[in-house]
Parts: structure tokens; C-alpha cells; sequence
């Protein structure tokens, strides 16, 4: 079993007493600088305790089940393979309420209170900008498995990394020379109005107009919408492709309705998993999707040609072929975006391997073993594919996955190159003093 | 001792206490300290509002994201330095306050609180729509060397902290002084007895938009504060429940107390941090504590002490 531990609150009048008699001669004996910071010399048997930070509550909950799964699975099998450099691996929750002051407050928690050696596992990109800050103030690397194109766009620091999950920017882009190629050249873009859709706007325009082809019509949906009706008319008549990001509870409604818009003769729409991450597609209404086309950072239906590693990694985490849970089949899983977590715990074992790493004092030399990665190959400890680590950007690239549904489940369309997903470089974080 | 005597020892007691606190508190705790005092001064500027004046707003929290964006968005764009962004943060908020206590102070009661939380969605909307400058919910970093305020490195745990203490001590000075004030017993008076207020002559509208105002640049003060202290700048602070947690902050502290807002705030912020470690129901044990001290102790911890043993709290 991995090691899931919560810090005991349990305090006796008596052991307060002792504690605060302790922490008395500690202060005199530590001076009396301005926060001083107290540094514990770690024991090679010790674990290696890493911070996970983690949205159990707020509207990233879905997600954060299923991060905490995965991150479970993969210290499990970590430490039944002997651990980082010989010292079990030890998980430390905390709960970041999907709230980026929240979330900056537990990375200092991780960093001064639990004495973490890194902190990781955040998801939600205003998490990731409200914590990096202070993750980089405190100097303790953290690694995100977010999605965002926060990291490689230069905004944040050298102590943060994304070395498990490709970004936004890279996945979108991809996507173009299948949709010109394959669905029509004609797209309009149905996005919620806030960053999110407007990285999907930006880049996915940029991109299918290299590819020939052309947004026609660009329909911003404000994120306290509820229906969608009003909206369809403005949808172009000569348009070939919808390309459609719509997050949060309103997506079934959005879909339900644009079926009832369109009827049968409906044009070809693509759309991104985000969507119905953790969301059934058998659920009510998601029918009209039969026949269009999603992006998936992992397929979440086991498919034919479905590898080895694919195979053993769905069983460490309890995912059944349909991507749901195995103990209830209801439980959807958010299977393109969770493998992050497997691979980036694999990735800082990697990097303290390389790094020699033994505590605290070695984070820097963590950082520069990462940075130094480059092929990732395709295997159990990176299941969703082979990737290209960039270590300037501190992002990773790789595969992306084109699902048809057929029979109201995901059938793998295409795979692109990871070449399709490159990009010119935006920041080279090496430069940066540490 | 007189009560202007009591206040200022009272008063002085608690910034020293805060300035020695540095140098005992670990890391972690330390850190926190300096978050809460910033979070503090934003309750002391709800304070001013709500437990002096007695206008209950929802909206607060366009204040404090007026004065976050002010901070943000000229370091972003405008290259300001630290010194005039932060000015830039305290104005805006200032004329937000104004316009808005203008135009909401023609309704009272429940209409004011729907026409403040109405005023903060807007404000949380517009930020969605500019995403283009303000990046929307993500929101964007203000990098460390935009962080250096007249040569002092505000990333350091030191400096972060005075910063904080200096802004705490400055808000808690003049929120001690206004309420001593003719002006700030009027506006107890207004919050005691408006018509009465009236009757005795007091231009009680003109009252209510300064005690608005002074309320909004304090909580937009909080709001460049942190920004400036702790790096980000995102839509989620304007967002309704940074509207709510003032009022938690005062209502627990004690509203209408000097010291009662930093109190609020230091039980709210250890009550989640310590229950979050026990269970992931950690907003329940919150809950539960909420309504209990809500059933028990009315008038806020301070408010409580001040009814039963210290007469004398300001």
C-alpha cells in the first residue's frame, strides 16, 4: 500500500506543554532572525515525502479523485520496486480546494511544515499560477500535471516543471492537420469565454491556418450560460467543422441542444475530452455525438491494439476497459489527463536517480537531472506513449490521440506525431539562476 | 486610564505583539502570518462598513480585486515600478468605492446587499471578458524583480512580513482614530439609530459614501497588498465568495471591534488549515464551528470579551 499520510492533530495539554518548552530552547538556540527557517537533515532511510496537491474539493473535485488514484497506484508501484535510491516514497495530501490562494498556501505548507522534499500533482491552471510563485520563493520544485501552456509560455520559474502531461498549446495545434484534412476546412469555434477557450481560439486558428484552412466564426460562450439556444443561429450555414471545449455541467445541455438545432443533417464536430472527462457517454442526451470526432491525451476505452503498458497501468489504477472504475462502472475515470500523474512521479524518480538525490540540499540537482532529460520512450513507467522532454521549457511533448465515437464509445482515429506538436521555444529556464 | 489611553495601548500592544511574533514563529506559521495580516486588513476595511456603519455589503470583493487589478495590470502593461502600482491599486479602488457607494447607497437593507453582490458579479464578469489583459480565471504572476519595492525585495520572508506588519499597523491606526473621531461616532450613531441620525441633523448619506470609501480603498489596499506580496493576480478574488469571507472574518472577530477583524481572520484561517488535516470534510467542521459560535458567542469572539469582561474595547 502506498503511504497516504495526514499529519496527526492530536495534541495533549501535556505534550503541548513539552512542544512548546521545545520549541522555547529551539528559538534561543536558532537565534532570533527574522523567520528563520529550520532545516532537517534527511536520513537515507527516510522517505522521500512528496506534497501532493490536490483538488479534492472545488470544482476540480472529479479530477482530483482520479489524480489521487493514479498517484496512489504509482507510489505503490514505485515503492514495491524499492522505492527512489532506496527510500520508500511518502505521499502527503493536502487538500487545495481547486482555489489558487488556497493553493499557494499549501505548497508553503508542503515546503515549511511537512518539510517535502518536492511538491506536485496540481491540475487547474489558476492553481498552478496562484502556487508557482510561491513554490519558486521557497525554492522547492514543483511539478505540475496541468495541461496548461503556463509553464513553457516563460510566465512562471525555474522551480516549476511539466514533465508528465503535454500543454494546451501543443494539443491543440495538432489537432488542425486532421481536421483540414480529414473533417473540412471550414470551422467555427464554440468556446467558454474565459482563458481556457481563449487558448483553444488563439492557438487552434493560428494552426489551421497554416494548414489552409480558416476559422470562420469564433462564438464565445460567457461561463455562467446555462442554454445554449441562442447561440446556434449564429453558427455560419456554409460551416464543414464545429470545434466545440465547453467545460463544466452545462456540456450536456450544450450538446442536447445543438441535436436538437440540427437534427439528423448535422455538420462533422470535434471536440475536446475535457468536455466529458468523468462524464458517461452513455449518459442522456450525449447520442447527437454519435459519428464526431475527440481529442484524447489517453484513450479512455481499452482499444484493440491497446499495449501491454497500457494494460498494467488501467489495472495498478482499477480502470476498466470502459474507463470507468473497477469496483463501480459508473465512476468514470479522466483518463486523458491522470496518466500525468503516473508519469511525473516516475519522472522525479528518474531525476533523483540520475541527481543522486538525498535531501533537500539536492534540489537544485533534481531540477538539473530533469532539465537534462530528453527521449522519453514508451513503457510501463510512461504508458500514454513515447515523449520528448524539452528541458528549457520544462514541458513535455508527445503523442495526442483522435477518437471517433462509435457506438456511444471512443474508437482510436488517428495518432499524431509528436512532431505535429511542436512549437519554437518561449523561454529558456536554464538561464535562470536557481 | 482613559478610553483613548486604553486604545492606544490596546493598540500599540497588538503591533508589538505581531512585530515580536517574527522572530519565535517557524517558518510555516510565519509565512502564514503574513497573510492573514494582509487578509486582516482587507476585514478591517469590511469592518469599517458593516460593523461600524451597519451596511451589510456583498460586494467587497470588487474592492479588493479593484485594488489587485490596479497593482497588476500597470506593472503588466504599463511597466509601472511597485511604488506608484501600488498607488495605482489604492485609487482604483477608491473610485470604484466612490461609484459604487454612489449609486448603491440610494437603496438600503437587503436592496444593498443585492445591489453590492450585483456591482462585484459585474466586476468578476469584466474580468472574465478582458481575458485578453487580465487572462480571466487563470490570471498571471507578477514576477519577482517586479516585486521590488524602493530596494526592499518583497519575496523574502522578512520583507514580506513588515510589509504586511506596516500595512496592518497603518490600517489599524486609522480605523482606531476614525472610530474615536465626531466622524466615526456618527457613523455609530447611523448604524444604532439612522432616522434619529437624521433627525439630530447629520448628513447621514454623505456619512455612509465616506465610510463606503474608506472601506473600499482599505479592502483595495489589502487586495494591491497582496498581489504585490504574494505574486498572483486572478479573477477568483473577485469571485462572490471573496466577498463572503470578510463578513465571516468580521461576524467571527467581532464586528464594530478594532481588533476583532484580525482575530476573525486568524481563527478562520487556522480553523481550515487545522480541520483540512483531519478530513477531507473539512468545510463541514468549519461549518459546524460557524454556527455554533454563531449560537453561542453573537457577538463575535471580541465582541464577547468586550460584553462580558472589557467594557472598555473599542
Amino acid at each position: 500500500m502506498p503511504i497516504i499520510k495526514k499529519p496527526s492533530r492530536l495534541v495533549t495539554r501535556r505534550s503541548a506543554l513539552k512542544g512548546l518548552a521545545v520549541g522555547t530552547g529551539a528559538v534561543a538556540a536558532a537565534g532570533t532572525l527574522p523567520g528563520f527557517v529550520r532545516y532537517s537533515q534527511a536520513q537515507s532511510s527516510e522517505p522521500i515525502r512528496i506534497g501532493f496537491q490536490v483538488h479534492r474539493t472545488g470544482i476540480g473535485a472529479a479530477y482530483g479523485r482520479w489524480y489521487d488514484r493514479t498517484t496512489q497506484a504509482a507510489t505503490k508501484a514505485i515503492n514495491d520496486a524499492g522505492g527512489i535510491n532506496g527510500r520508500p516514497v511518502e505521499i502527503i495530501a493536502e487538500d487545495d480546494g481547486t482555489d489558487p490562494k488556497r493553493g499557494a498556501e499549501v505548497v508553503e505548507k508542503f515546503a515549511s511544515q511537512h518539510n517535502c522534499d518536492l511538491a506536485f500533482g496540481t491540475l487547474f491552471s489558476h492553481v498552478v499560477f496562484g502556487s508557482a510563485p510561491r513554490a519558486g520563493e521557497l525554492k522547492i520544485p514543483y511539478f505540475v500535471v496541468s495541461e496548461g501552456h503556463h509553464v513553457a509560455s516563460g510566465k512562471l520559474n525555474r522551480y516549476t516543471l511539466q514533465p508528465g502531461i503535454t500543454d494546451v498549446k501543443s494539443q491543440v495545434q495538432a489537432m488542425a492537420p486532421f481536421v483540414s484534412d480529414n473533417l473540412g476546412k471550414k470551422v467555427t469555434m464554440i468556446y467558454p469565454d474565459f482563458a481556457f477557450g481563449h487558448d483553444h481560439r488563439d492557438y487552434f486558428s493560428a494552426a489551421l491556418e497554416q494548414q489552409g484552412g480558416e476559422v470562420i466564426a469564433k462564438i464565445a460562450i460567457p461561463p455562467t450560460e446555462s442554454s445554449f439556444t441562442k447561440y446556434f443561429p449564429k453558427i455560419p450555414r456554409d460551416t464543414e467543422v464545429i470545434y466545440h471545449v465547453m467545460v463544466g455541467p452545462a456540456v450536456l445541455t450544450f450538446v442536447k441542444e445543438m441535436g436538437e438545432f440540427y437534427g439528423p443533417n448535422k455538420p462533422e464536430i470535434f471536440g475536446f475530452i475535457d468536455s466529458l472527462e468523468a462524464v458517461d457517454m452513455a449518459s442522456p442526451g450525449l447520442e447527437f455525438l454519435e459519428g464526431s470526432y475527440f481529442w484524447e491525451g489517453n484513450p479512455r476505452y481499452a482499444q484493440k491494439d491497446q499495449s501491454t503498458y497500457d494494460k498494467d497501468y488501467r489495472a495498478a489504477v482499477g480502470v476498466d476497459d470502459n474507463g470507468a472504475s473497477v469496483s463501480d462502472p459508473k465512476d468514470v475515470s479522466t483518463y486523458s489527463h491522470m496518466f500525468g500523474c503516473w508519469e511525473t512521479l516516475y519522472t522525479i524518480k528518474d531525476g533523483m536517480e540520475a541527481a543522486g538525490y538525498k535531501g533537500p540540499e539536492d534540489r537544485t540537482k533534481l531540477i538539473e537531472a530533469v532539465e537534462s532529460i530528453t527521449d522519453i520512450p514508451h513503457s510501463a513507467e510512461h504508458p500514454q506513449g513515447a515523449k520528448i522532454f524539452n528541458g528549457k521549457t520544462h514541458q513535455v511533448f508527445g503523442h495526442q490521440y483522435i477518437s471517433k465515437v462509435k457506438d456511444g464509445k471512443l474508437e482510436l482515429a488517428h495518432t499524431t506525431s509528436i512532431e505535429d506538436t511542436l512549437y519554437d521555444d518561449e523561454v529558456d529556464y536554464t538561464t535562470q539562476p536557481f | 486610564m482613559s478610553a483613548a489611553a486604553k486604545s492606544v495601548w490596546l493598540h500599540g500592544g497588538v503591533i508589538t505583539l505581531l512585530f515580536a511574533l517574527q522572530f519565535v514563529l517557524p517558518a510555516y506559521h510565519h509565512g502564514n502570518l503574513a497573510r492573514i495580516m494582509v487578509l486582516a486588513v482587507y476585514a478591517m476595511g469590511y469592518n469599517m462598513l458593516f460593523g461600524y456603519t451597519g451596511l451589510l455589503s456583498l460586494g467587497h470583493a470588487l474592492f479588493f480585486a479593484a485594488g489587485m487589478y490596479g497593482l497588476g495590470l500597470t506593472i503588466a502593461f504599463l511597466d509601472f515600478a511597485p511604488s506608484p502600482a501600488l498607488l495605482s491599486g489604492i485609487i482604483s479602488a477608491l473610485i470604484v468605492s466612490a461609484v459604487v457607494g454612489f449609486l448603491a447607497l440610494r437603496t438600503t437593507g437587503v436592496a444593498f446587499m443585492i445591489v453590492t453582490l450585483m456591482f462585484a458579479q459585474a466586476g468578476f464578469l469584466t474580468i472574465l471578458l478582458f481575458g485578453e489583459y487580465t487572462r480571466g480565471d487563470e490570471g498571471f504572476v507578477i514576477q519577482q524583480p517586479e516585486r521590488v519595492l524602493a530596494g526592499i525585495d518583497l519575496t523574502t520572508p522578512g520583507n514580506r512580513y513588515f510589509a504586511a506588519l506596516i500595512l496592518f499597523s497603518v490600517c489599524l491606526i486609522i480605523t482606531a482614530r476614525v472610530v474615536q473621531t465626531p466622524f466615526g461616532k456618527v457613523l455609530i450613531a447611523i448604524r444604532e439609530n439612522e432616522d434619529r441620525a437624521r433627525m439630530l441633523g447629520y448628513d447621514v448619506l454623505r456619512h455612509k459614501l465616506i465610510a463606503v470609501i474608506i472601506s473600499g480603498t482599505m479592502s483595495g489596499a489589502a487586495g494591491a497588498a497582496y498581489a504585490l506580496l504574494f505574486g498572483y493576480v486572478g479573477a477568483s478574488f473577485a469571485a462572490v465568495q471573496y466577498s463572503i469571507f470578510p463578513l465571516l472574518w468580521v461576524l467571527l472577530g467581532g464586528a464594530g471591534t478594532t481588533i476583532g477583524p484580525l482575530v476573525g481572520t486568524i481563527f478562520m484561517f487556522y480553523l481550515i488549515d487545522l480541520s483540512s488535516g483531519l478530513t477531507s470534510a473539512y468545510m463541514l467542521i468549519a461549518g459546524v464551528t460557524l454556527v455554533l459560535l454563531t449560537l453561542f458567542a453573537r457577538q463575535g469572539l471580541v465582541g464577547e470579551l468586550r460584553k462580558r469582561a472589557l467594557p472598555w474595547l473599542p
